[in-house]
Parts: C-alpha cells; sequence; structure tokens
C-alpha cells in the first residue's frame, strides 16, 4: 500500500444517513467520508443535526429513547448498526469528548485510569496516566496533585483531563461535541493546538459553533442546514469538502451565506 | 431612542408602586411567623423531653437491664436499647439492599418503563400505609405461629423504611448529572459497570442520608413492635424472641401510674432523641467527609 493510498483511506463511510427521534425525522440524507487522521469539523445552526450525525458514529443516540437510525454508516468497512455489533465494543474504540467538561467526581488519576480499568486493559497504569496526561497536554500542570478530585480543575483543565481519560483506552477516533463552548479564549486555543497534536495518531470529528474555529483546526469541513418540514425542523447535509474550498468557494449559496455570517 | 424622564431615574424605592412594597414586606414577615410556628413546637418538645428525662438519666439506668416492677425505682433500660439496636438492625438488612437495588432499577434501567411506573405507585401506597398496618402485616406473617420477636418487630419496620428508602435513594441517584453516565458509557463500560463505579459512588452521600433517615424515622415507632417485638421486663439478645425497645417501654411506662416508671419514659425518650440525633449527624459526617 503506497503512502498516498494510506492518506485517502476512509475511517468512516457514511451512505443515506437518516436519523429519527420517535417518528419525527431529525437528520436526512447524509452521505459523507471521514477522512483518517485528519480533523474533520460540522458546522451549521442550532437544530440543524450535527450533533445527532456525531452521536451515530460511536452509537450514544442508542441512548436516547427512540432514535432509530436509517442508511449505512461503516467504520473502516464495517457496518456500525450491525445486529452483531455491541455499542459498547463501538464506543471503546470511538471516544468522546462533550460540550460540558464532565470529568468523574474521582481523583484525576482515578479519572484516566477509569477506562483502562473497567475494560480489564492489562496495562501499567502509572504509565497510562502519564503518557495520556502528557498528550492532552496537562501532565505539566497536574503532575504533582495526581491524587486530587478531577473536579478541583479549571474549566479548561477539566476538558483537557476528558480527553485523556478518552485517550486512555486507546482509542483511534474521538469525537468532540463543542468541547470549547464552554471554555475562555485561552483555553480554546490550548484545546485547538492539542487537537492538531493529536490528529497524528488520531482521527478527530468536531462540531462546532464557531466558524474560525472550524477554519483554523479542520481539514474537512461538513456544513449542515435546518430546513422547516410542516411545523418540525429537519437537518440536512448541504456541502461536504475540504475546508479551504468551503470557507474560500463553497459551491452552493447557503454554505457561502453561512460562512460569511449573512444568513436568517 | 425615547428621551428619558426625571422619573427614569428615580432609582429609590419610591418609584416602586406602594402596594408592591407593602405586599413584599408582609409577605416576609409571614414567612418568619411561619417560620417561628414550626420551630417553637420543636424546641418546645426537645425542652420537655430534656428537662424531664435528665432526672433519671445516669449510668445505673443506662446499663441496668431489667426494668422495675412496678412503684420501684431499681432497674435501667439497658436492654431496651439494646433490643432497638436488634429490631432496626434487622430492619436495615431486609430494607437497605431491596430498597436500593429498587431505586436503582427505577433510576437506572427501567426509567420510563410500565414496571417502574408500577413500582413508584405502589411505593406511593406504601407511604400512606399507617404504621400499625406494618406491624398487624408482620404480626400475620412472622408471629402467628411463632411467638413475639425482635426479627418480626425488624420485618415491620422494614416495611415501613421500605418506601422511604426506595424514595430517598431514587432522588440520590437522579440528582448524579446525565453528564458522568454519559462520560463513563463513551469511554466503552456497561451500564453495570457505569451504574457500579460512577453512579453509586457518586450518589453514595444522599443515599446514606437518605438510609439515616428512615432508620432514624422508624427508630421512634412503637405502634408497629406493640404486637411484633412485643416487650420483654429482662434482657435478651434472642432475636426470635419478645425483646423490650425504646419506644414501646416509653408507651407502656408513660401510662402507668407510678412516678418511677414514668421517669424512666422520659429518659427512655430522651435517649430515642439522642440516638435519632447522632444518626442524623453521622449521615451529615458521612456526607461531609466522602465529598471529593
Amino acid at each position: 500500500m503506497t503512502v498516498t493510498q494510506q492518506k485517502l483511506a476512509n475511517v468512516f463511510d457514511v451512505k443515506d444517513l437518516n436519523v429519527y427521534y420517535g417518528s419525527a425525522l431529525a437528520v436526512k440524507n447524509v452521505t459523507m467520508a471521514i477522512p483518517e487522521r485528519q480533523i474533520t469539523a460540522f458546522i451549521g445552526p442550532s437544530g440543524c443535526g450535527k450533533s445527532t450525525v456525531l452521536r451515530c458514529f460511536n452509537r450514544t443516540n442508542d441512548l436516547i429513547p427512540g432514535a432509530r437510525v436509517e442508511g449505512k454508516l461503516t467504520y473502516h468497512g464495517k457496518d456500525l448498526y450491525a445486529p452483531n455489533v455491541d455499542p459498547v465494543s463501538v464506543r471503546r474504540r470511538i471516544g468522546m469528548v462533550f460540550q460540558k467538561p464532565n470529568p468523574f467526581p474521582k481523583t484525576i488519576y482515578d479519572n484516566v485510569a477509569y477506562g483502562p480499568r473497567v475494560l480489564g486493559m492489562k496495562v501499567n497504569l502509572d504509565e497510562v496516566v502519564e503518557t495520556c496526561l502528557k498528550k492532552a497536554a496537562l501532565w505539566d500542570e497536574v503532575k504533582d496533585k495526581l491524587r486530587d478530585s478531577g473536579q478541583s480543575l479549571s474549566g479548561g483543565q477539566q476538558q483537557r483531563l476528558c480527553i485523556a481519560r478518552a485517550l486512555a483506552v486507546k482509542p483511534d477516533v474521538i469525537l468532540m461535541d463543542e468541547p470549547c463552548s464552554a471554555l475562555d479564549p485561552i483555553s480554546t486555543r490550548r484545546i485547538e493546538e492539542l487537537m492538531k497534536e493529536l490528529k497524528r495518531d488520531y482521527t478527530i470529528v468536531i462540531v462546532t459553533h464557531n466558524m474560525q474555529q472550524a477554519s483554523r483546526v479542520s481539514d474537512m469541513t461538513a456544513f449542515f442546514s435546518v430546513e422547516l418540514q410542516g411545523s418540525h425542523r429537519v437537518g440536512e447535509l448541504m456541502e461536504y469538502d475540504r475546508t479551504e474550498v468551503i470557507f474560500n468557494s463553497p459551491v452552493k449559496e447557503a454554505t457561502r451565506d453561512y460562512v460569511e455570517g449573512r444568513f436568517g | 431612542m425615547t428621551t428619558l424622564q426625571e422619573t427614569d431615574l428615580d432609582l429609590s424605592s419610591a418609584s416602586i408602586s406602594p402596594l408592591r412594597n407593602y405586599t413584599g414586606k408582609v409577605l416576609t414577615v409571614l414567612s418568619g411567623v411561619f417560620v417561628a410556628i414550626i420551630v417553637i413546637p420543636l424546641a418546645i418538645v426537645l425542652w420537655d423531653v430534656a428537662k424531664e428525662g435528665v432526672h433519671r438519666l445516669n449510668w445505673q439506668t443506662l446499663t441496668q437491664t431489667r426494668f422495675p416492677p412496678p412503684g420501684l425505682s431499681e432497674g435501667g433500660f439497658g436492654h431496651a436499647i439494646v433490643g432497638t439496636l436488634m429490631v432496626l438492625a434487622t430492619a436495615a438488612t431486609l430494607s437497605f439492599p431491596f430498597g436500593v437495588l429498587a431505586a436503582v432499577y427505577l433510576s437506572e434501567f427501567g426509567r420510563g418503563s410500565k414496571l417502574a411506573y408500577f413500582v413508584k405507585f405502589s411505593c406511593n401506597v406504601l407511604t400512606g400505609v399507617p404504621a400499625i398496618i406494618c406491624g398487624l402485616f408482620a404480626y400475620a406473617v412472622a408471629v402467628q405461629g411463632r411467638g413475639f420477636s425482635a426479627f418480626s418487630g425488624g420485618v415491620a419496620l422494614a416495611v415501613l423504611m421500605l418506601p422511604i428508602v426506595i424514595r430517598s435513594t431514587e432522588e440520590a441517584l437522579l440528582l448524579v448529572p446525565q453528564d458522568l453516565r454519559l462520560a463513563s458509557i463513551g469511554i466503552g463500560s456497561t451500564r453495570f459497570q457505569t451504574t457500579m463505579r460512577i453512579v453509586l459512588p457518586t450518589a453514595a452521600p444522599g443515599i446514606v442520608t437518605g438510609l439515616i433517615l428512615a432508620l432514624a424515622r422508624s427508630a421512634g415507632e412503637a405502634a408497629p413492635l406493640l404486637f411484633t417485638a412485643f416487650n420483654n421486663n429482662f434482657w435478651s439478645t434472642n432475636l426470635f424472641g419478645p425483646v423490650a425497645t425504646l419506644p414501646v417501654m416509653t408507651y407502656f411506662f408513660a401510662i402507668i401510674p407510678y412516678r418511677p416508671q414514668q421517669e424512666l419514659a422520659w429518659a427512655g425518650a430522651l435517649v430515642l432523641l439522642a440516638i435519632v440525633l447522632i444518626a442524623s449527624l453521622i449521615s451529615r459526617f458521612v456526607v461531609y467527609k466522602t465529598k471529593l
């Protein structure tokens, strides 16, 4: 296999994905391919279904009663919604970082060690905790207080702790659902730098409301839009391309309006 | 833009309509009065029990293990304290596991299901069942044919506590942020692991408080024990024989016309209050200690 072929390899292939909550269609006709070791950003107005699509990738939508997925979603060629797929093992490979930092009410050490422990991974926990905290650019700040509560950290540190916690189970994809929306600009900048570091080893998909953020960090950008169908709103993938294309020369009028701030 | 009038810039309380000012003050006073109405009887009860109970509150009363014969002032109620603890231990052993597990089902696994609804409904009904009915139930189940026993007293109190345990535990579990469950599941742990390692430890202080308050609530019940644990004038640690308990002793001694026995009843009431108070303090302490 040549280098170029490897670069083009896709982690996720999505084809004609429809997501329903109960009988209501939430997102329709999503077709896209997420490339390996790249950062893919989902942008779009509220209610357009970016988070919904993101949650399909590690099947956290399963936890919402009534949520249902149609279409095909493959991960390294394997159907994520095949009947023999266990969502628990999916989530082990595809980690998630949430909008609000949500460290467990445990020590910093135990937060990171939680994943390896519950999965029964036979690893040197001290080592895993140290490497993951280093990868998450948090080690220097917390190495002397690993026994302190994870919730005693600042918001930005908590979010990096959550990233370290996700890395500890050795995933190959990290999904981030507006990871910086609860953080100040300096913490945001640190997380963005971190994402660029992490993309050497991981595939990252990020949902963001911040278009500058998408243009700064991502390689690919997907623009989702929302349309009214009767009384309820249905999200839709409008355009998906390399980030510079989306921001500089988008094909669709709606995309141009949105990235230039002329919408609504 | 509209031009500002002088009256728009009046930021003193005079600019608020007198009725609003007045109503606010009246309601503040009113709520103060109601607080007093709640607190004063409580203080009187505590003061009365302390004043009357302290006469006989001495080492002999606490350690002697036989009730005095009518009219005599020897003896004490050490065995009634032990009996109360035996009955409470039995009640806790029976109700805590069932109650906590039922609450875990309601909050973690069966949320929104028909069964959960049914369990909650039964729980609400059970909350309204009078204590004496719980005693009758335990009498029918555990006493008839076997005789009075500490165990049957425990059964009666367990029935009484069960709905309180379920509801307080469920409330503690519902307070655990959904984010934490998602975070745990997002790492690839199962729901069982999430419940055991994240949800229960996070809710533990709240759960423990609920358990101890349920225990404290049932510690003072005399009615369900009258025909289950019954009473015993002498020392007994036989779980399957009748034992003396503080509430029942207080009841019996308060209604007989001998001064020493009445004093003993007061002292018993005081000890009962102290047990409840200490239990509440311990639960507060546990909450404080485990808060990370």
